[in-house]
């Protein structure tokens, strides 16, 4: 069964889209990430335009963070004034990455520019939780405790000016980290269309020491505020926030997270995390390889401007 | 055939073309309809095919031959080279071509080439490779010759995309001044007004034109989302993100688990 996107103007198999929500929703739920970064290539894949993808996902991230963040809300492992914060940076970011889509979409770069930043992100995070869960592998295996905290030691950017106490999070840290990391997000995410969890749980753990809990809490409130913002100025800027995509992709999105959070329970939180660090290194190879070889077609259209009725037809010339 | 024929057959010719010559406004009427007139996309459009009749009014003689083409809303697009630059594919080199129709389909009762001459199917634009694509090149515009690599490529890209495609043998005779052809429209084809424009043709000669349009437009829920998102594009983004957040309540209350 086919349904039309109004926005994106094409004919879709809903099975598919559907299908395609369940299955991101799956690993989202499994890893506890928002699963963009795999949602906005799978979606350029079935033919639906870069700007509609992008625009889109940010309105499933919206639905799939809320229905997260409220979870984690009850259980009080959400750091509202750390996530404030951080938002200062990250709406600043938001509104950064949209003007510089708008501007890379006009020098027919787009593909470019979102292509090597996913190669770049993805493989370097991948190799970073690849490495770092085998050696707690290792470590659990000699027996050894593993390493919570690393006392003492506090980095240089934490030490700098503007300090502020973040209680829920127990730190007591410079607001210029936080806010330029809040910033980086929220760019990121309006530019490739990811939510940026996978990269600020990481961030918020080792290099602002925050718990576990309350780093995914805190993230997920961030995300879900940069993804509504995100939407709305999609929405305002660049008309290309399709409706109808975001809720088929929301309804597969929340069940498959529902699965892949049952089926991620029974597993070890290093194996989880090497799966996880396999499945990014995956992606950012994947595109990685699609830029490298030749591709079999060189020649590519874009369209620019568009008019409602045909172009005047030239008059013959007699 | 016996000599006495063959001189009538040459005085009638002669006759005919003194006719020809005294009436230059051509005797025939070239009338034309379209199957629908006003395609409806909705959720379930996956497509339309269109069907174009039409009948030769004041036929003189035969035999006729009919070129039809269908052109879509105009869109300025842009071709792209890729080159590799540090061992990356990526975008270099572009051609613009200004205001080309989204969706082009010709179809004629025999291939162009046998209709007419050259230079009259060049001045008529019957075909792909004879129809204008203006580009900007330097500060002019003009179109290319046909084997001009971006060119020829604009042409295949839109084809494999069932936006651009040529029927040499699209236009069926069903009598003698009866014909009718079909267009595909694909689904990715773009909303907006479609011209059509047909043209008589007699030994090569161009003797009727006729023209109709039909609209490709967005209708019901189709139709108001998307009115609503281009005309009320904050108001329409609250809103989606709105009805997000509601998805994400309604998720978390069902699949609560404490």
């Amino acid at each position: 069964m086919t349904i039309y996107l109004p926005i994106a103007e094409l004919p879709v198999a809903m099975f598919t889209l559907f299908a395609l929500g369940a299955a991101v929703g799956f690993v989202s739920g499994m890893f506890g990430v928002g699963g963009g970064f795999l949602m906005t290539p799978l979606l350029l894949f079935i033919g639906v335009p870069p700007a509609v993808a992008v625009a889109s996902v940010s309105t499933h991230m919206a639905a799939s963070s809320f229905s997260g963040a409220l979870s984690y809300f009850r259980k009080g492992m959400v750091d509202l004034p750390l996530s404030g914060v951080m938002l200062a940076g990250g709406l600043t970011g938001t509104v950064a990455g949209v003007a510089v889509f708008t501007l890379l979409r006009a020098l027919g770069q787009v593909d470019l520019v979102i292509g090597l930043s996913y190669v770049t992100l993805l493989s370097t995070l991948g190799l970073l939780m690849l490495s770092e869960s085998l050696r707690a592998m290792a470590r659990a295996r000699s027996g050894r405790p593993a390493m919570v905290r690393r006392p003492g030691t506090r980095a240089w950017f934490l030490r700098m000016p503007l300090k502020m106490r973040f209680r829920r999070s127990r730190i007591y840290v410079s607001l210029i980290p936080v806010v330029g990391l809040g910033f980086i997000i929220g760019f990121l995410g309006a530019l490739l269309g990811i939510g940026g969890g996978f990269m600020l749980v990481p961030a918020l753990i080792y290099m602002l020491r925050v718990p576990t809990q309350t780093a995914i809490g805190t993230s997920l409130v961030l995300t879900l505020v940069t993804m509504c913002v995100a939407t709305i100025l999609q929405a305002t800027v660049n008309g290309t926030v399709d409706a109808v995509l975001a809720l088929i992709l929301m309804i597969g999105g929340t069940m498959g997270a529902q699965f892949g959070a049952r089926a991620g329970q029974g597993m070890r939180a290093e194996h989880l995390r090497l799966l996880l660090g396999l499945l990014v290194l995956g992606v950012g190879l994947r595109v990685g390889y699609d830029m490298v070889r030749t591709p079999p077609d060189l020649f590519d259209v874009t369209v620019q401007e568009q008019r409602g009725s045909p172009p005047p037809k030239a008059e013959p010339k007699s | 055939m016996s000599a006495l024929l063959r001189r009538h057959m040459g005085a009638l010719a002669v006759l005919l073309m003194l006719a020809g010559l005294s009436a230059p406004a051509a005797a025939e009427r070239l009338v034309l309809s379209v199957s629908q007139d006003h395609v409806r996309i909705t959720s379930n459009f996956t497509g339309a095919e269109l069907v174009l009749f039409g009948v030769v009014e004041d036929a003189v003689t035969g035999p006729y031959d009919v070129a039809l083409t269908v052109r879509g809303p105009g869109e300025t697009a842009v071709t792209w080279r890729k080159s590799r630059v540090l061992g990356l594919w990526i975008n270099t080199q572009s051609r613009t071509f200004l205001d080309v129709p989204s969706y082009l389909a010709i179809a004629t009762s025999r291939p162009a080439t046998a209709i007419a001459a050259p230079d009259v199917l060049r001045r008529e634009q019957i075909g792909l490779e004879r129809n204008m694509f203006v580009q900007r090149v330097g500060p002019d515009f003009a179109d290319v010759v046909a084997d001009d690599p971006y060119r020829a490529a604009f042409l295949r890209l839109k084809g494999a995309e069932g936006l651009y495609d040529e029927q040499p043998d699209g236009v069926r005779f069903l009598s003698a001044t009866a014909f009718r052809a079909t267009f595909q429209v694909p689904g990715r084809a773009r909303t907006g007004t479609y011209e059509v424009s047909a043209q008589l043709f007699r030994d090569g000669q161009v003797v009727g034109r006729a023209s109709t349009r039909f609209l490709i437009q967005k209708a019901g829920f189709e139709a108001q989302t998307a009115g609503f998102a281009e005309h009320h594009g904050l108001l329409y983004g609250l809103a989606v993100a709105l009805g997000a957040l509601a998805v994400g309540f309604i998720a978390n209350l069902l699949f609560r688990r404490d």
